[in-house]
């Protein structure tokens, strides 16, 4: 295995391109269903709700939708986007034909990964703040929050995208990993309602950290205790974006 | 002259199955060198080795001194390769295919623009450089992914069967740039299963088969020592009476299926082994004749 370089910018860049040519027919994706999720749920289920955690249902939910939807921008670039690239259009086989390694190519489809994590996560914010749910200058640490998060699930998608056989594998990914991580981990509700051990798998899911910090940015309740979340989705990041390079490796140099 | 590719005891294995079996080769720089094979040969897995994109199983293979194994990078940036499946970026139009390439080799934005309509001008796509690569024929795809092999001005070309999906008009214009491009001393690799281009384009060629080398030599070397230069195809009716004859004099033959060929080293020596007979077909011998008398008649795959 070679170590990842400076290389990837390229492919990252690559990625770039090709979402600023078709950008406007993905914002239906990254900002158009976040928001139709975030009415639906914060005004229909809202008015039945009242106040969670002394917030309105609206403003409650408004952080978790930012990190959940982060998180299904960079899974779904990251497994059926990078597949595409990698089995259909072989573009990672055109790739590695020039002086870039698989290595260089995985780290540059992660990062891009993450990069859509923060694209989703900085649009939804705009829109709240124009509708007066962002209240707090410490707002500036979604964006933070947005990349751990986006790297964490880029890298964990990779892996998965490394040894699934055929794209169609993906629907268990989704069904079973990703979309019950939408739901135990803090997005809809709060997890301290659940029972303990459910509380303590919750807290081992990287959503539920993301979820974390972006509600305590933009409430303003900032803490030291929010470095734990972050140093958690780096740690899980890292470790799948290591077992990624490997994988990838081990699937495409034959 | 010194070898800028050279391969000992070259080995590829896929779990059992054995693609490149220990073969040795060297390739001078400046010239161009072909490898010439039926389906699954080997052809394509010992180009992506050169290439660096898969590991060797045992052996050596150095390009331009580099040793593949371990400085792939430095060798991939020496390197315009043209894969035997395009793998064209359907997402860009034509000329940022070429940018966006261009900038895994690190080409400033204004070069990678300049190189770009070079490219796209030598073979004829200028006119397309705004259009969107899926609607592109099969045949100006291909020429694009020549293009893009040569966008860095590679010092090798590593060609992998370049002029499928080609028509004969594109096929000579392709070779006779590869001609130019060798003049000017650039080294070419290439796999072909066209006799014709093998023929016009190399001036050494090995024949594989089975993932081992069967002869190698200049086209004309390797027709004159393995079939002559005289071919005798001859019809099944007259065929019997011809084996009886054959079996006594020196000349080579072949039967097969209904028809027998026979291979001499000039007209005399055939009109002394079985004269002139009727309804046969006498012609020069080909590069084709050597690759079917070594690698045989039937489907190998
Ligand atoms: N990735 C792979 N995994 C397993 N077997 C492979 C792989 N690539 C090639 N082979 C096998 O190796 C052998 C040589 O294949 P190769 O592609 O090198 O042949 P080739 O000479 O390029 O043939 P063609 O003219 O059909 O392109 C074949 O038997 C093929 O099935
Ligand atoms: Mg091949």
């Amino acid at each position: 295995m070679s170590r990842p370089s400076y290389r990837a910018w390229f492919v990252w860049q690559r990625d770039g391109d090709v979402f600023l040519r078709l950008w406007r027919s993905e914002a239906a994706g990254f900002l158009g269903e976040p928001l139709f999720v975030l009415a639906a749920m914060g005004f229909g289920l809202g008015a039945y709700i009242g106040q969670v955690n002394g917030q309105s249902y609206l403003s409650f939910i408004a952080p978790g939708i930012i990190a959940a939807y982060a998180m299904f921008g960079a899974s779904f670039e990251c497994t059926y986007g990078s597949f595409i690239r990698m089995e259909v259009q072989r573009t990672f086989e055109a790739i590695i034909a020039t002086p870039l390694e698989v290595e260089d190519v995985i780290a540059g489809e992660i990062l891009w990964g993450a990069t859509r994590a923060l694209l989703s996560a900085m649009a939804l914010l705009v829109v709240l703040a124009v509708f007066g749910l962002v209240a707090s200058p410490w707002a500036v640490l979604v964006p933070v929050a947005a990349v751990f998060t986006g790297f964490a699930f880029a890298s964990i998608s990779m892996v998965f995208t490394a040894i699934v056989p055929g794209i169609n594998t993906f629907n268990y990914y989704f069904t079973l990993f990703i979309t019950p991580m939408s739901f135990f981990s803090g997005v809809f509700f709060p997890l301290s309602g659940l029972p303990k051990v459910v509380q303590w798998l919750a807290w081992a899911l990287p959503l539920t950290h993301g979820v974390n910090v972006v509600r305590a940015a933009l409430r303003g309740a900032a803490t030291w205790g929010l470095l734990v979340d972050v140093v958690w989705l780096g740690v899980v990041g890292a470790v799948a974006f290591w077992l990624a390079l490997v994988l990838m490796r081990r699937r495409l140099i034959k | 002259m010194a070898s800028i590719v050279e391969a000992r005891g070259l080995l590829k294995k896929f779990g059992p199955l054995v693609a490149v079996a220990g073969i040795d080769f060297a390739v001078e720089a400046g010239t161009c060198f072909g490898f010439l094979g039926p389906n699954g040969a080997g052809k394509t897995s010992t180009m992506r080795m050169v290439c660096c994109q898969s590991p060797l199983t045992a052996g050596q293979l150095y390009v331009s001194g580099l040793d593949v194994r371990t400085q792939g990078r430095a060798i991939k940036a020496l390197l315009g390769v043209v894969p035997q499946e395009n793998n064209l970026d359907p997402d860009f139009t034509v000329l940022h295919n070429l940018v966006v390439y261009a900038r895994y080799f690190e080409m400033p934005p204004d070069t990678a623009r300049r190189r770009a309509y070079e490219v796209l001008d030598l073979f004829h796509l200028r006119e397309k450089a705004h259009s969107p690569v899926r609607d592109l024929s099969g045949g100006m795809k291909r020429r694009l992914v020549l293009a893009r092999g040569l966008l860095h001005e590679p010092r090798i070309l590593v060609l992998d069967e370049p002029t499928t999906g080609l028509d004969p008009q594109g096929r000579h214009m392709v070779w006779q740039k590869l001609r130019q491009l060798r003049e000017q001393g650039t080294t070419v690799l290439l796999s072909t299963q066209n006799m014709e281009e093998a023929a016009r384009l190399c001036d050494w060629l090995v024949i594989m088969h089975q993932g081992r080398i069967l002869a190698q030599g200049s086209p004309a070397d390797l027709v004159r020592e393995h079939v002559g230069s005289q071919v005798v195809e001859v019809p099944a009716d007259a065929a019997p009476a011809i084996v009886g004859q054959l079996s006594r004099g020196d000349a080579t033959w072949e039967e097969v299926e209904d028809t027998v060929y026979v291979f001499a080293r000039d007209r005399e020596a055939l009109h002394r082994t079985i004269g002139l007979v009727p309804g046969a077909t006498y012609r020069p011998a080909t590069l084709e004749d050597v690759f079917l008398h070594l690698t045989g008649r039937g489907l190998t795959e």
